[in-house]
């Protein structure tokens, strides 16, 4: 029986299959190079590693399934803008929708909002395994920095998208995040030293938040632009910094 | 190539690279399958929370922020907003940012040692875990009012009047956060001379500023809950 090998020969001895595997698959250290270094994806990586880096017990894989999470978020998020409008007569009734009449909509919203909490914590474990390697020091320190950044923007992300139902929860989430802006030392207008810049609540940095004095139509655009264009972007671009920064201080960290 | 390193004498430099094809892209699609399986069977089981339509005029009591800003909410119970709110997370985060430039102990790089740094070790961890035990308190130990249950306590509305809080006498309250910081910054550099010459003047100072900022939000609260002091520092401007 020569059937099946003739037909997959057929397959994949042709114009078009080699017009998209640029390599063969048998296992030969140069295919293993070419696995990376030719697909645009993998080409994060380099197509050889210290073997500890890519130990789970060196890692933890935390990084990278925080990256992982934050795609699944990219996915999840923008099949829920098909069915959600940041209009406040609307908001709510979409997100009711989600759950009760949009099929798989209340899968879709769950796993979006434990993502993000995952992301929150792998995030957090990812920079915690960064400290005990002592990965940040020479001469990583400014990938740290930008992780430290990633961070914050991962908080932001998260709670951006906690105003979006328009339910309580989020509406006072929000109330008690944005009047902290109020307290300001300077700039917010019942901060500290606010009388020296001139501040009322309709000129402080609370206003330029929420667009308004109280958490309104405008707060609540704002929190959507922010979350699903302004912050992800900002993130990506430093993602892509962070990625590059690891190649290029060196790859993974290790003892020397 | 000879590398020394610390306890195990000199080592020779292998060159232990493997191909990052299949060894590390099989773990990380393992991850990625293993994270989405796991997130999908837990929303299929578990419901993101939704509330009633959002009404200015209600009140949610206790309102809590998202849990991982619980911790700068639990810590306006013993701090004025633009201090838990404002100027502490912007230190945290500063703090965070200048780790790399502060901590100049070249051993420990790229590998889990205790022994090697334990300063830096012990102060980091202390941060991380009094940050989450702070998250925990405000997340499941805050009823109404941000009033204080325990886990086995039910939320009610009807507890004990909290004691009256007093503020420090102010030159009590300057001579004691200035001795805080004057003796925190000076007696270590006296004792431990080594460290604070491997640190330099400006590393020094700032690494000792903030572990103090972070002991002293510490103190802080021990005051309220042992004293009820409600500020060290009390003027009509600014209060500490």
């Amino acid at each position: 029986m020569k059937v099946i090998p003739d037909f997959l020969k057929k397959i994949t001895d042709n114009e078009i299959w080699k017009s998209v595997f640029r390599h063969g698959y048998t296992d030969t250290p140069r295919n293993r190079a070419l696995q990376i270094i030719s697909n645009v994806w993998l080409h994060l990586h380099p197509a050889k590693v210290r073997e500890h880096g890519t130990k789970i017990r060196f890692t933890w894989c935390m990084g990278g399934i925080t990256f992982f999470v934050f795609l699944f978020e990219t996915i999840t998020g923008i099949l829920l803008m098909f069915y959600y409008v940041p209009d406040v007569n609307r908001a709510y009734a979409d997100i009711v929708d989600l759950m009760y009449v949009v099929p798989f909509g209340r899968f879709l919203r769950n796993s979006h909002r434990w993502g993000a909490h995952a992301m929150v914590i792998t995030v957090s474990i990812h920079m915690f395994r960064v400290f005990l390697t002592g990965s940040y020091k020479p001469p990583r320190q400014f990938n740290w920095v930008v992780g430290v950044i990633l961070l914050v923007l991962t908080f932001l992300l998260s709670f951006t998208g906690y105003l979006l139902p328009w339910d309580q929860l989020g509406y006072w989430a929000i109330t008690v995040g944005t009047n902290m802006a109020r307290a300001t030392p300077l700039l917010g207008h019942e901060g500290p030293f606010s009388y020296i810049l001139g501040m009322r609540p309709d000129n402080d940095v609370r206003f330029a938040l929420l667009g308004g004095t109280t958490i309104e139509a405008p707060a609540l655009l704002r929190a959507y632009v922010w979350h699903c264009i302004a912050i992800p972007l900002i993130a990506s671009a430093l993602m892509m910094v962070h990625f590059w920064r690891v190649r290029k201080d060196g790859g993974i960290s290790g003892p020397l | 190539m000879e590398v020394r390193q610390e306890k195990r004498g000199l080592v020779e430099f292998k060159d232990d690279k493997v191909f990052t094809w299949p060894t590390l892209v099989a773990k990380e699609f393992l991850a990625a399958i293993f994270v989405t399986v796991g997130l999908l069977f837990y929303s299929y089981f578990v419901d993101a929370p939704l509330r009633e339509l959002s009404n200015p005029g209600q009140a949610e009591n206790p309102a809590k922020a998202p849990w991982y800003f619980l911790g700068l909410q639990e810590a306006l119970v013993y701090f004025d907003p633009w201090y838990a709110g404002v100027v502490l997370p912007g230190i945290i985060v500063l703090g965070l940012i200048l780790i790399p430039y502060l901590d100049n102990n070249p051993k420990g790089n790229g590998y889990y040692t205790f022994k090697e740094r334990k300063f830096a070790v012990t102060t980091f961890v202390f941060g991380y875990i009094f940050w989450y035990v702070l998250i925990y308190i405000g997340t499941a130990l805050r009823g109404p009012f941000w009033a204080f249950f325990w886990p086995w306590e039910k939320w009610t509305h009807d507890f004990p009047t909290p004691p009256p809080m007093h503020d420090l006498p102010l030159p009590l309250g300057i001579i004691l956060m200035g001795g805080f910081y004057f003796a925190g910054l000076t007696l270590p550099a006296l004792v431990k001379r080594d460290f604070f010459m491997k640190l330099g003047v400006i590393r020094y100072s700032l690494t000792m500023g903030l572990l103090l900022t972070m002991i002293g939000t510490v103190i802080k609260m021990v005051f309220r809950l042992a004293f009820n002091v409600k500020y060290i520092i009390a003027t009509p401007w600014i209060n500490i």
